[in-house]
């Protein structure tokens, strides 16, 4: 059957509520169009519903913009504690085991290879952090049904993914730059002897903005992803795929003469081999920026497919 | 103002809300009721832009949702209190809702203090009961002060100091000029709250009408007659003087007689005239949670049948299933399943039928065993239960009911 409260009704007497007073006096003006909408007839003090005009909100109502929905979301990002912790863990993987790496290596490691490198190794951890943060940012209000008040809040769904992007971009490359940044220096001061080779204007840009660039792009492809797949857990798979996928499978395959070419282009633009090609720590490299320019096609496009589902799909 | 227009919502095969049509006005609050799964919270969702119609469309205040310059402050939704990030304290959840539609902080922490908030302010909303998570959305609906409200089950977890709040409130907000529209699956709470009902059932409209109409087509008064027992021929005495004068009888389960059209002293005066002995004579009144249950009985899509337990019992003599249509026929459960005799679980009572389903003079033989419920009258003698009602998805009953009984009902309801 359907509720238990039919036992309960088939008293003589519905049990009712107490007693409520009347929200407001006043009397009652009824004009003749609001007939249909009779005063409730329970509670003691019928109110006159229908004698008043539509309401209107003393405050004007104004358009909403961008502006708001930053301002929202950047509310929103420092206000949980996954973004504290993303951000925390990354710096402290790049700036932890860049500073180790520079405070455990001598000068004379650095006659070929520039200052900036000990930055590397922490970013190929540190950028798992970005990822994880940028799928969350999406997916967590996803996964608790936010996104509905969001949505309901602002119907102009593509302004709110925008904002997203725009805020937790600007926050994840503003923390690596700075991690990265301070790692370079860092070693640059520790490292300054005699044939240590001073690191061009191309290296540093490389190794701080380039890299910090990387990752939050990389971030930003993330939170794509996770608007596309709506799920924490299969975004963030779908992304250690990404990173992953193109470190590994070249690999396998090399071993077949007809693939190699595919191979070497896909462990090219690896995510691993992009940032040493950032970081410079081949000469056999290239600088990099095709690789960051590749990324920032693939997420452009990745940005484009969440929009157009974003609009379309029901939340 | 919110205008529904041939709203129809499929999902794959499964049609959720098929061609609903209503607009629901200022200055009322409108209840919206339906058995779990009826289509309330998709229709809810198509109001606020979160799904795409299939068919049809609805505005709030003339436009699209979605083509609302300013959403928060012309529509406050609550649609589901748990449809927050629990990582965040209640206050920077206004705080970001707010700031979405450029209204200020000094707001948040006005609409925590209307909903009683402020004291957990700067709690996680994770930790927070059902109750305080529907306060926290009712804040949130409030923020931009809007015209439209929209409430999807206000009441769910909430004490009763919150629901007397909540039914105050959304009255106070309607007398404002807003339009409230809540959705509930509780008669009993609209029959309080709402001044006008629109009912729909697996997804179509079943009533649209203000909630007094829906007392007095629904809702009927009957007195309880009963001769003494075991002596059939008082019983049907009684049954053909009330008849003559004009009422309508129908006998009941436990072998007490249901009179219609009658009022008390009358009844009393021509039991005397005939000679008949009363041992009950006591008023009672068809609630409007029957009439709702009635109204929406062929739609309810998740109905509970008996436990019959026959999987645990290998061996069990005389276990067969005997229930009716619905799988339980007064009476026999509680034998089967071994509660104490005469207990009645809540909710295994079949809705009584209506009374004006048999037109005056038909043939009903008063005293006959009734069809599916057979040596049912010793074994539930508190269950004034009837069987169920043959055809499924009644319409709406004729308009037969007295006017006067609708009065007296609805000074009970106060």
């Amino acid at each position: 059957m359907t509720t238990p409260y039919q036992q309960q009704y088939q008293a003589p007497v519905p049990p009712q509520g107490p007693p409520q007073g009347p929200p407001q006096g006043g009397p009652p003006q009824m004009p003749p169009q609001a007939a249909p909408h009779q005063p409730v007839p329970s509670g003691p003090p019928s109110q006159p519903y229908a004698g008043v005009g539509p309401y209107t909100s003393p405050i004007p109502v104004r358009q909403t913009h961008l502006g708001n929905a930053l301002a929202s979301e950047w509310t929103k990002i420092k206000s949980v504690r996954s973004t504290i912790w993303t951000l925390g863990v990354m710096v402290a993987l790049v700036a932890g085991i860049g500073l180790l790496v520079a405070a455990s290596t001598s000068d004379s490691d650095y006659e070929t290879l520039p200052t900036t490198l000990p930055g590397f190794f922490g970013t190929l951890l540190g950028q798992l952090c970005i990822v994880t943060l940028g799928v969350l940012v999406i997916t967590s209000e996803y996964g608790t049904g936010m996104i509905r008040t969001t949505l309901t809040a602002s119907p102009q769904r593509s302004r709110v993914l925008t904002a997203k992007a725009l805020v937790f971009f600007t926050l994840s490359f503003t923390t690596t730059t700075l991690a990265l940044a301070l790692v370079a220096l860092a070693s640059a001061g520790m490292h300054s002897g005699p044939g240590v080779q001073e690191p061009s204007s191309d290296q540093l840009l490389g190794a701080t903005v380039g890299a910090g660039l990387y990752m939050s792009l990389l971030g930003l492809l993330s939170l794509a992803v996770g608007c596309m797949l709506r799920h924490s857990a299969g975004a963030i798979t779908a992304m250690l795929g990404v990173v992953l996928l193109p470190a590994i499978l070249p690999a396998f395959l090399m071993m077949s003469d007809s693939l190699r070419d595919l191979g070497e282009k896909m462990q090219e633009y690896s995510s691993p081999q992009a940032l040493a090609s950032l970081f410079r720590i081949d000469e056999s490299l290239n600088s990099g920026w095709p690789q960051l320019w590749a990324l920032a096609g693939v997420t452009a496009a990745a940005m484009i497919a969440a929009y157009v589902l974003l609009e379309k799909r029901d939340v | 103002m919110i205008e529904a227009v041939g709203l129809t919502k499929r999902y794959g095969a499964k049609t959720a809300v098929y061609n609903l049509s209503f607009q629901v006005r200022p200055g009322a609050v409108t209840g919206f009721l339906g058995p779990n799964g009826s289509g309330k919270s998709t229709t809810m969702r198509m109001i606020l832009g979160l799904d795409e119609p299939t068919a049809g469309h609805v505005t709030v205040g003339g436009y699209p949702f979605r083509k609302l310059p300013n959403a928060p402050r012309q529509v406050g939704a609550l649609l589901d209190a748990k449809a927050v990030h629990g990582g965040r304290s209640a206050r920077q959840h206004l705080l970001c809702l707010a700031q979405l539609s450029g209204i200020p902080a000094r707001r948040v922490d006005e609409v925590l203090g209307v909903v009683g908030l402020q004291n957990v302010a700067r709690k996680r909303s994770k930790g927070f009961s059902l109750g305080m998570g529907q306060r926290l959305g009712i804040a949130a609906a409030l923020l931009g002060d809007p015209q439209v409200l929209l409430f999807d089950e206000p009441v769910n977890g909430l004490d009763p100091e919150g629901i007397l709040w909540v039914r105050n409130f959304m009255k106070q907000l309607a007398s404002e000029g807003r339009t409230v529209f809540v959705s509930s699956h509780l008669m009993s709470e609209m029959a309080l709250t709402a001044d006008h009902l629109i009912v729909i059932g697996r997804g179509q409209l079943l009533a649209d009408m203000s909630v007094k109409d829906f007392i007095s087509y629904n809702s009927a008064d009957f007195a309880r007659v009963r001769t003494p027992e075991g002596d059939p021929g008082q019983r049907e005495k009684l049954t053909a003087a009330l008849s003559e004068a004009g009422g309508q009888v129908l006998p009941e389960q436990d072998g007490a007689l249901r009179v219609t059209g009658l009022p008390l002293p009358r009844i009393s005066d021509l039991a005397h005239g005939a000679d008949v002995r009363l041992w009950e004579l006591s008023p009672h009144q068809a609630s409007l949670e029957e009439a709702y249950m009635r109204m929406t009985q062929g739609a309810v899509d998740y109905r509970s049948t008996v436990d019959e337990r026959a999987a645990l019992q290998q061996q069990m003599p005389g276990a067969v299933p005997q229930g009716g249509p619905y799988g339980h026929a007064p009476g026999a459960p509680a034998q089967q399943v071994g509660f104490p005799p005469g207990t009645m679980l809540p909710g295994y009572a079949e809705p009584p039928a209506p009374p004006q389903q048999h037109a005056p003079g038909a043939p009903y033989t008063p005293g006959a065993p009734m069809p599916s419920a057979p040596g049912a009258p010793s074994a539930a003698p508190a269950a004034p239960a009837m069987p169920p009602t043959a055809p499924p998805a009644q319409p709406p009953a004729a308009p037969s009911a007295p006017a006067d009984l609708t009065k007296s009902d609805t000074e009970d309801a106060r």
